[in-house]
C-alpha cells in the first residue's frame, strides 16, 4: 500500500524533472538541471502497518498455544533464507523468493532457539505497541535479563531476528515494521547531491549538501525512507573501497564528471542499497558499479547491489539496485589496461567462490556475458584491485581510465 | 639341591671367580686354583640380594611380607584351607621394624621347619610343575637371612600341625654352610590356633605408604583372592585393617604335570636322560613327558636317527643335540591345562567390586595356551569409574535419574585413579601381585599396544590409556617367565603377549560399548536438562504476547514437556 502511493506520487514529481532534464541538457552539459525526490510518507501508513504487525505477532503466538495445548509439538514456519531459494527473473531485476518454507518444530534441539524466538517477539510486540525501537545489539542486551535463555553472542540473536523477520516478512511485515533497526550505518557519500532529512524531535527540515562536506563524507543513515533529494549529477558511482573513494573525493572527481559518490566498503548494508536504489528510483540516475576485479566483488558486493542476497530474499525488491551496471574493473580491462603484473594470484576460496556462483548463483546464470567474463576470471588466474592502475601512476584512474570507461557506456557489464 | 648349586656355579659363580682373578695381576694356573672354590648360597645372596628383592629398606619390607604371604596363601590353598591371614608390622627404631606374618594353614612338621625357613632353595615346589606362587624355594629364608643380617636376630617361628603340638623355634642362619641353626626349640602347651604358621623377624626396613607399598601389596592380594580374608595393622594405623573375603571356597587345586617336550632346553634334556630310571630312550620320552605316547616317541626318534632302545644315560652331547632338534620337529599336542587354576571370571569381578569403587566391571578369560611348553592362562578385568560425582541411572519408564555417587569406606583411592591420569595396572602371576618394574613388564606392553580408543579411553601413542579404571591382568602358569628372580615382570613373550592382548580386547569391547552407552545417556541427560531449563521461556514469551494468566502458563509448558519428553528415547 504504501509503495504504491509513494510510486504515484513520485512518477508525477519525475515526468516534470525529466522533461526539464532533457530540455536542459542539449543546452549545457555544465548547468545540469536539479532533479527533485521528495521523502516517503511514511507517517500515513504507520498506524495501518503497526496492526497488522500486532496481529501478526497475535497470531503466530496464538498458534504456538493452541498446538502445545492440546498435545501437539508447535512449529513456526519460515522461508529459507539461502541462495537455494531464490529465484531471478532479469526483468523483475532482484531476487525473488521461491517459497520453500523451514518449519522449526519445537524439541530438545530447538528449544532455546524456539523460546528466545518467542521472547523476541515478545520485545517486538512491546515496541511497536510503544513506538520505541531497538538496534540489533540492544535486542542481544534485552536478552541477557532472560537468566538461561539469553544470548550469548550477537551472531545468536541476530540469526533469531533473521528468522523472525523471514517469518513476518510472509505476512508482509518487515524487519524496520517490528522495530528493530540495524546497527550498521551506511556508506559515505560526497557530490552533487542535497540530503533532505528532518530533525527527529522538532521535526525541522534540514538540508545536507553532499558537495559541501569538505575532505569528509555525508553518511547514510540506517533508515532512509524520510529523506529528500535534489541533485544536478547525471549518475552514481558505487565504489568498493575507502581508498579510492578517497582518492576521487580528494580530486573532486564528482565535480569534474559531475555525478555522486558512493563508498560501500565492502558489501553495502541494506541501508546503502536502499540508498543507492532510491538515487535511481526517484532521480532517475544511472548508477554505475567500480570495485574490484575478483570473485569477492563481482559476486558478493555487486551481485547483493543490483539483485540483493539469498539470505535476505524477503526483502530484495526494496534493497538492491537493479538497474545497476558493472563499470568495472572487468577481467578485460586487465588486459586493456596492461595489469597483467599488478594482480594476484586468485586464492583456492576464490576460485570456490566463482565456481560457486556460476554453479549456483541465478544472477550470474541468468547472464552470458557475466558467465564469461567469470570464467575469464577463472581462467586467467589472477585478481586485480582498483587501486592497481596506479601502476601507472596515481591519478591514472581520474584521468585515464574512469573517461574511458564512462565513453563506452555500452561495454558495461549487466 | 644339587640343582641348585648348579645353578648358582653356572650363572654366576664363574663371574665372581674371574673378577677375584681380573684383581691381582698375573696369576699362575696353580695359584687361581687355590682361590677357586664353590660358594654357598647364602654367601651368594649376601652380595646380590637386590636380585631377590631387598635392593633397599623399603622393598625389603614389602619382599619380606610378600615371601611370607605367598607361602601362607600357597599352603592354606594346598590343605583346602579358607585363608585367614594376619600381617603385622610394628616399628621398633627409627629404621627397625618388627614383620609378623600369621596364617591359619595346615602348620609344618617340627622336623622340617628349621630348613624351610633356614636354608635357602629348600622346597617343594621348585621341582614340581604346578602352578603356585612360591617357586624357588629362596624366598621366605632370604627373609630370614636378610633380617639376619641387618639386626642380627634370625626369625621366630611357631607352627602347629592339627595333630602335633605347637613349636616354637628361633634359627640363626649359617650363611657359609646354608644351615639352620637352631638356637631355641620350644613345645607351646596352648597357642591360639588349631593349626597354622607365625612367622616373625626384626629386619631393617622403611615404612612408605604410596604406590609399590605393603599397603598395595595387600590391597592387590585381596583383589586377586577373594576367597582370602586379610588382617593388616600397619605401624602408623590406630586399628587394624580387615580384607574380607568375597568367596567362601578355596580354589581347586592345580594337578602337577610333566614337563611338554618343548618347554625343556637342551642343557635340561641332557640332565634328565642322565638321571632318568628309563631304559628305554622311548620309555624315558614316554615317562618323563606329557603329551607323547609310543607313537610320538617312536616319530622323535625316527627323526634324531637314534633307536628305540637306546640307553637315556648314554646319549652323548651330539644326539641329544640331534634328540633335541626332532622334538622341535615333532608335532605334539599342547600340554594338558589341568595344571592350571585361573582366579576365574566371578572371582576376579568379586575381587575388584570388593576394592574398587567403579561404576563398571568387565572380565575376560582366554582359554589355556602354551608357551615353550608351559600352559598358561590369561585373566583380565577391568574396573571403570565414570568421570565426576553423579551417576545417571535410566528407569524402567526411559526416565534418566541424576544420583550423587555413594562412596562407601573403601579407601579407594589409591585403585581408583583420576579420569586423567593413566588407568592402574594391577598385574598378577598365579595370583600374586607384582609390585615394580611396571615398565619393565610384558604386561604392560600389551596393555599399551591395545587400542584403547576403540574402547572409549584416550591414549597417546606408546603410552597407557587414561582413565579412572583399574587394569587386572592375571597369568596362571605351572611357570611364570619373570624377568628376574624378584619377580616383578613378566618376560615379553609373543605368545603370552598375545593372549593378553586377546583378553585385554574381549574386556575392552564391553567396556567400550558401555562407556558409549554412558555418554548416551549423558548426552540425552543432557538434552533433558535443556528443555528443563528452556522450555519456560516459552511459557514465559507467550504469556507476554497473549497475556495469558499463570496458571495457564504453567499447564502449557507442563503439556509441552510431557509431549517432548514422549518423543525422546534412548
Amino acid at each position: 500500500m504504501a509503495a504504491k502511493k509513494k510510486a504515484s506520487k513520485k512518477t508525477a514529481a519525475k515526468k516534470v524533472t525529466k522533461k526539464k532534464a532533457v530540455a536542459k541538457k542539449t543546452a549545457s552539459r555544465k548547468k545540469a538541471a536539479t532533479r527533485k525526490a521528495a521523502a516517503s510518507d511514511v507517517d500515513a501508513t504507520r498506524a495501518e502497518l503497526r496492526e497488522v504487525a500486532l496481529s501478526s505477532i497475535q497470531d503466530v503466538a496464538q498458534g504456538v498455544y493452541k498446538t502445545g495445548h492440546t498435545g501437539g509439538l508447535p512449529q513456526l514456519t519460515m522461508p529459507q533464507r539461502n541462495l537455494a531459494n531464490v529465484s531471478y527473473d532479469p526483468k523483475k531485476g532482484y531476487f525473488e523468493m521461491k517459497g520453500n518454507l523451514k518449519t522449526r518444530t519445537l524439541d530438545v534441539n530447538s528449544v532455546k532457539t524456539f523460546a528466545q524466538t518467542l521472547r523476541l517477539m515478545s520485545l517486538a510486540k512491546e515496541m511497536v505497541a510503544e513506538e520505541d525501537f531497538a538496534t540489533k545489539r540492544e535486542a542481544y542486551y534485552v536478552s541477557k535479563n532472560w537468566g538461561e535463555a539469553k544470548f550469548n553472542e550477537q551472531r545468536e540473536s541476530d540469526t533469531v531476528l533473521d528468522d523472525i523477520e523471514g517469518m513476518f516478512s510472509i505476512h508482509d511485515v518487515t524487519r524496520e515494521t517490528l522495530r528493530f533497526v540495524p546497527e550498521e550505518h551506511g556508506g559515505s557519500v560526497v557530490g552533487a547531491l542535497t540530503v533532505i532529512d528532518r530533525d527527529p524531535e522538532t521535526h525541522e527540515e534540514i538540508r545536507s549538501d553532499c558537495a559541501a562536506m569538505g575532505s569528509g563524507a555525508y553518511t547514510v543513515p540506517s533508515s532512509v525512507d524520510h529523506l529528500g533529494f535534489e541533485t544536478s549529477a547525471e549518475f552514481v558511482l558505487a565504489i568498493e573501497t575507502g581508498g579510492m573513494f578517497q582518492r576521487l573525493n580528494h580530486h573532486r572527481y564528482w565535480r569534474t564528471a559531475n555525478c555522486i559518490l558512493v563508498e560501500m566498503g565492502g558489501v553495502p548494508t541494506r541501508a546503502t542499497r536502499r540508498f543507492v536504489r532510491r538515487l535511481a528510483d526517484d532521480l532517475k540516475l544511472p548508477v554505475y558499479a567500480f570495485v574490484d576485479c575478483d570473485p569477492y566483488g563481482v559476486c558478493n558486493i555487486y551481485r547483493t547491489l543490483k539483485v540483493g542476497s539469498g539470505s535476505a530474499a524477503h526483502v530484495n525488491r526494496n534493497f538492491c539496485v537493479p538497474t545497476a551496471t558493472f563499470l568495472g574493473v572487468t577481467p578485460d580491462d586487465i588486459e586493456e589496461y596492461g595489469l597483467q603484473d599488478a594482480t594476484h594470484p586468485l586464492q583456492p576460496v576464490d576460485v570456490k567462490r566463482a565456481k560457486d556462483a556460476l554453479k549456483n548463483d541465478p544472477f550470474f546464470q541468468a547472464h552470458p556475458k557475466w558467465k564469461k567474463a567469470l570464467n575469464k576470471m577463472l581462467k586467467m588466474g589472477v585478481r586485480a584491485e582498483q587501486q592497481a592502475f596506479a601502476k601507472w601512476g596515481l591519478n591514472f584512474v581520474i584521468e585515464e581510465y574512469l573517461p574511458r570507461k564512462l565513453r563506452e557506456r555500452k561495454k558495461f557489464l549487466p | 639341591m644339587e640343582n641348585a648349586k648348579s645353578w648358582i656355579s653356572t650363572r654366576s659363580g664363574g663371574k665372581l671367580v674371574a673378577a677375584l682373578a681380573a684383581k691381582s695381576k698375573h696369576l699362575t694356573a696353580e695359584q687361581m686354583a687355590a682361590k677357586q672354590r664353590e660358594i654357598s648360597v647364602s654367601e651368594f645372596f649376601a652380595k646380590n640380594r637386590h636380585l631377590l628383592g631387598f635392593d633397599n629398606p623399603r622393598k625389603a619390607l614389602l619382599t619380606t611380607i610378600k615371601e611370607a604371604v605367598d607361602n601362607s596363601l600357597d599352603a592354606c590353598e594346598e590343605a583346602g584351607i579358607l585363608p585367614e591371614i594376619l600381617v603385622e608390622i610394628h616399628q621398633l627404631e627409627e629404621d627397625r621394624f618388627r614383620v609378623v606374618i600369621e596364617d591359619n594353614g595346615p602348620g609344618i612338621v617340627k622336623a622340617q621347619v628349621p630348613n624351610i625357613f633356614g636354608k635357602l632353595l629348600y622346597g617343594s615346589k621348585f621341582h614340581s610343575r604346578r602352578q603356585s606362587r612360591g617357586q624357588q624355594g629362596i624366598g621366605i629364608s632370604a627373609a630370614g637371612l636378610y633380617g639376619q643380617m641387618t639386626t642380627g636376630k634370625g626369625p621366630l617361628i611357631v607352627s602347629k600341625t592339627k595333630r602335633g603340638k605347637a613349636h616354637r623355634f628361633q634359627i640363626q642362619l649359617d650363611s657359609t654352610k646354608n644351615k639352620p641353626v637352631i638356637t631355641k626349640d620350644d613345645e607351646l602347651d596352648e597357642w591360639h590356633l588349631k593349626h597354622g604358621t607365625r612367622f616373625e623377624i626384626n629386619i631393617e626396613a622403611r615404612y612408605q605408604r604410596g604406590k609399590g607399598s605393603v599397603d598395595d601389596y595387600i590391597k592387590q592380594t585381596a583383589v586377586a583372592n577373594p576367597h582370602a580374608r586379610f588382617v593388616y595393622r600397619a605401624p602408623v594405623d590406630e586399628e587394624e585393617r580387615v580384607y574380607d573375603r568375597a568367596v567362601k571356597d578355596v580354589p581347586e587345586r592345580a594337578d602337577e604335570i610333566k614337563p611338554h617336550p618343548y618347554g625343556v632346553e637342551l642343557g635340561e634334556l641332557m640332565k634328565m636322560l642322565r638321571t632318568t630310571n628309563s631304559r628305554w630312550l622311548s620309555g624315558f620320552l614316554q615317562e618323563e613327558f606329557c603329551r607323547v605316547g609310543p607313537k610320538v616317541a617312536k616319530e622323535i626318534i625316527a627323526k634324531a636317527k637314534l633307536g628305540e632302545r637306546s640307553y637315556p644315560s648314554r646319549i652323548a652331547r651330539e644326539e641329544a643335540d640331534a634328540l633335541y632338534r626332532a622334538i622341535q620337529d615333532t608335532k605334539i599336542s599342547a600340554p594338558p591345562t589341568t595344571c592350571l587354576s585361573p582366579i576365574g571370571e566371578e572371582r576376579i569381578r568379586e575381587g575388584l567390586m570388593k576394592e574398587c569403587d567403579a561404576d563398571f566391571y568387565s572380565v575376560a578369560t582366554r582359554p589355556p595356551a602354551v608357551y615353550r611348553g608351559n600352559p598358561f592362562q590369561i585373566e583380565v578385568g577391568i574396573a571403570w569409574s565414570k568421570p565426576g560425582d553423579d551417576r545417571l541411572d535410566v528407569d524402567e519408564k526411559g526416565r534418566i535419574r541424576k544420583t550423587k555417587k555413594k562412596r562407601g569406606t573403601f579407601d579407594t583411592e589409591d585403585l581408583l585413579g583420576n579420569a586423567d591420569e593413566p588407568v592402574r595396572l594391577l598385574r598378577f602371576a598365579n595370583r600374586v601381585p607384582l609390585l615394580s618394574q611396571q615398565s619393565g613388564c610384558g604386561f604392560t606392553k600389551a596393555v599399551i599396544g591395545t587400542a584403547w580408543k576403540n574402547y572409549g579411553l584416550s591414549q597417546s601413542k606408546g603410552a597407557l590409556p587414561l582413565g579412572s579404571a583399574v587394569i587386572l591382568i592375571h597369568m596362571a602358569s605351572v611357570w611364570v617367565p619373570f624377568t628376574s628372580e624378584a619377580k616383578e615382570a613378566i618376560a615379553p613373550y609373543n605368545e603370552i603377549l598375545k593372549e593378553v592382548k586377546l583378553a585385554l580386547q574381549e574386556a575392552g569391547r564391553k567396556l567400550g560399548a558401555h562407556i558409549r552407552k554412558n555418554k548416551r545417556v549423558a548426552a540425552e541427560f543432557e538434552k533433558r536438562t535443556y528443555i528443563e531449563k528452556y522450555l519456560p521461556h516459552v511459557g514465559i514469551g507467550l504469556q507476554e504476547i497473549l497475556g495469558i494468566s499463570d496458571e495457564d502458563r504453567e499447564d502449557l509448558v507442563n503439556t509441552l514437556h510431557e509431549s517432548m519428553e514422549n518423543t525422546r528415547k534412548i
